[in-house]
């Protein structure tokens, strides 16, 4: 009796099974090894996505860590679609519930930051707001208005230092991370997605943005976490990012 | 902060950031200052690394059988008083005295 | 619209590559003998950036066949229509002079296996495959081309020879073929048959293209040897051989030079389609 894909999946992902019945050389002999090639295949080619797909990840545990690490997780978690430049969705959850690396809280975080990076690059590709628009407002219906962000602006919230770490490991020469929660915003301006650190105030007021919020409100979201904050700062990364695409003006 | 206060910040900071503007133009298909994200997770037909041994290692790496070696840059990096409170180094190194060899 | 020169509707008979970003320059510099790309469809199936603006590009100078490696013909279970649809909207937009597909499953519920996964060549296998052709052709509005897979081990209840099996799915659903001389030699040796015994019974006149590729030799447990389709290194010299056994057959078509891991230096790969070039020669002046 042959056997059906659903039992060539499961010894496909589990080592300890032996090569399903009949399977042959070719010239009738049994075979373990040439099942083996397979098994081999499918562990080695998720386990290599992953450590193409999280650098930082990898950085931090150590080759020999993670290389354990990703063929655990990719036996446990296949992936779910055909498109494996996504692949990993389930890493962050995976990593908070890994009673090994519990102790490292930021590596979940900074699977989200990874996972972000990769949708920002495959994002699809918009138009910046004009600045013009930006300057024929007046203040009140500046106030009112709500803006929209281009398809590859993320937002990845951290009580870390995020941006920090991401930037200690890919960065040569980067300062080591100071103890502070930082968020990570993703832009794309052209076709390389930049991380940008943002301080939670900053990070209020994009996530009110994100929400539909006007910029009123989401000036009032950031204003609760710190008095004085300040949006130019963060208004220069947006624009000099190509990060807003609309600004939307309610009419009278 | 009062709305007066607020809208003059607001104004200003809007005209602050204006004479920024998207640097899109120049970065032509090519070139390419990313991080290792265009290549990550790529479909291809190929088989993987021409060996046979990779895929069917019988270890169990599960739970406190997994033995960390302590390699990484975590172990480079400390962040005390972090997230909930607690004291913590973010290395490998402390937790693999809790873990059987 | 359709631009006939700008999207030639057929691949031409000559050299093609695996299209790998870094080369992205140098093929537009330095093509040497390669007149159109292949691509792997799931990594052009995002929705924008420098995947597709790459594409947009090459397209004005190569003509391009999409390749898909993720859409489990041979799964037991329905194709997923989520990702037909993707495949769709690349191909509307793209518009590929070709689109090609592998007689084998990689996709079982929702689990994506990332592997060219081996079928048996039964009655039920057949049925399955050529219904699943017909909605792929159906779909896209596009006759496919269907490769023919490496083979590392064979089921005790197939009761087709490959070739045949290959014969009647061109029959039942009027799809084109891609012939891959790499994984036919690769086959070949790991199941102890003869590579020109099985070029001799294949039906060549529904050839498409060809593919050429480097593979790996490791043994199997009886000592046997076994090849690995590695895509890693260049092709060596019995597949060459093959192609140009295969091309006195089909006449000219186009051939593609496989090379997918420790990708190369474009002048590497370059060397590698030039010799392509030869073979594609060698068979005009017989």
């Amino acid at each position: 009796m042959a056997p059906n894909q659903s039992q060539l999946r499961a010894a496909l992902l589990d080592p300890a099974q032996p090569s399903p019945a009949g399977l042959t050389d070719g010239q009738g002999k049994p075979t373990q090894k040439r099942f083996d090639v397979y098994r081999n295949n499918v562990t080695v080619a998720l386990s290599d996505a992953l450590r193409a797909s999280f650098p930082v990840l990898r950085k931090l545990l150590g080759d020999e860590n993670f290389d354990q690490l990703a063929p655990l997780f990719a036996r446990s978690h296949p992936p779910s679609s055909p498109l494996m430049m996504y692949y990993g969705d389930a890493m962050p959850t995976f990593l908070k519930g890994f009673a090994p690396l519990a102790h490292i809280g930021y590596l979940s975080d900074i699977a989200r930051l990874e996972l972000g990076l990769r949708r920002a690059y495959h994002a699809a590709d918009s138009e910046p707001l004009d600045p013009a628009v930006l300057e024929s407002l007046a203040p009140e219906a500046l106030q009112a208005s709500t803006l929209t962000f281009a398809p590859a602006v993320q937002l990845i919230t951290s009580d870390w230092p995020l941006f920090d770490i991401w930037r200690y490991n890919m960065v040569d020469g980067a300062p080591k991370p100071q103890a502070v929660a930082q968020s990570v915003l993703i832009t794309r301006a052209a076709f390389d997605p930049s991380p940008h650190p943002l301080d939670p105030a900053q990070a209020a007021w994009i996530t009110a943005i994100q929400g539909g919020k006007t910029i009123d409100a989401a000036h009032d979201a950031a204003l609760a976490i710190a008095a004085d904050f300040d949006l130019s700062p963060l208004l220069t990364v947006l624009l000099q990012n190509g990060a807003l695409i609309r600004m939307t003006t309610p009419k009278d | 902060m009062s709305n007066t206060m607020k809208s003059v910040a607001l104004v200003g900071a809007f005209a602050a950031a204006m004479t920024a503007h998207a640097t899109t133009s120049a970065e032509a298909a090519s070139k390419e200052k990313c991080f290792g994200i265009s290549l990550a997770g790529e479909n291809d037909c190929a088989a993987g690394a021409g060996t046979t041994c990779a895929g069917t290692s019988t270890v169990d790496y599960q739970g406190n059988a997994w033995t960390l070696v302590d390699a990484g840059t975590c172990t480079e990096i400390e962040l005390p008083e972090m997230a909930d409170g607690t004291e913590r180094k973010g290395s490998l190194e402390e937790q693999t005295r809790d873990l059987p060899a | 619209m359709l631009d006939a020169t700008r999207h030639p509707p057929r691949l031409p008979a000559a050299p093609g590559v695996g299209f790998k970003p870094q080369h992205f320059n140098a093929l537009r510099s330095d093509p040497g003998p390669v007149k159109w790309l292949e691509v792997h469809a799931e990594n052009y199936m995002g929705d924008g950036g420098r995947p597709h603006a790459q594409l947009r590009a090459l397209r004005d100078n190569f003509a391009i066949s999409v390749h898909g490696v993720g859409l489990s013909i041979g799964g037991e279970g329905a194709l997923d229509a989520a990702h037909l649809g993707r495949l769709k909207t690349l191909l509307d937009w793209l518009e590929p002079a070709s689109f090609s597909e592998h007689l084998a499953w990689s996709t079982h519920g929702a689990e994506f296996l990332d592997d060219l996964l081996p079928l048996p060549y039964t009655d039920a296998t057949l049925t399955r495959v050529t219904d699943h052709i017909d909605q792929v052709q159906d779909t896209l509005n596009r006759q496919m081309l269907l490769e023919n897979p490496s083979s590392y081990l064979a089921f005790t209840e197939s009761t087709w020879s490959e070739t045949d099996f290959l014969a009647e799915i061109v029959r039942r659903t009027g799809c084109g073929l891609l012939l891959d001389v790499n994984n036919v030699f690769i086959s070949a040796t790991n199941l102890g048959y003869t590579a020109t015994g099985y070029l001799d019974a294949y039906p060549t006149a529904a050839v498409g293209e060809i593919h050429v590729g480097g593979h790996d030799e490791d043994t199997d447990d009886q000592g046997a040897p076994l090849l690995i389709d590695s895509h890693g290194c260049a092709a060596v010299d019995p597949v060459w051989a093959l192609l140009e056994h295969a091309l006195a057959t089909t006449g000219p078509r186009p051939v593609l030079v496989e090379w997918d891991n420790d990708v190369p230096d474009w002048p590497v790969l370059r060397a590698e389609a030039e010799r392509a070039a030869a073979s594609l020669s060698a068979i005009a002046v017989r």
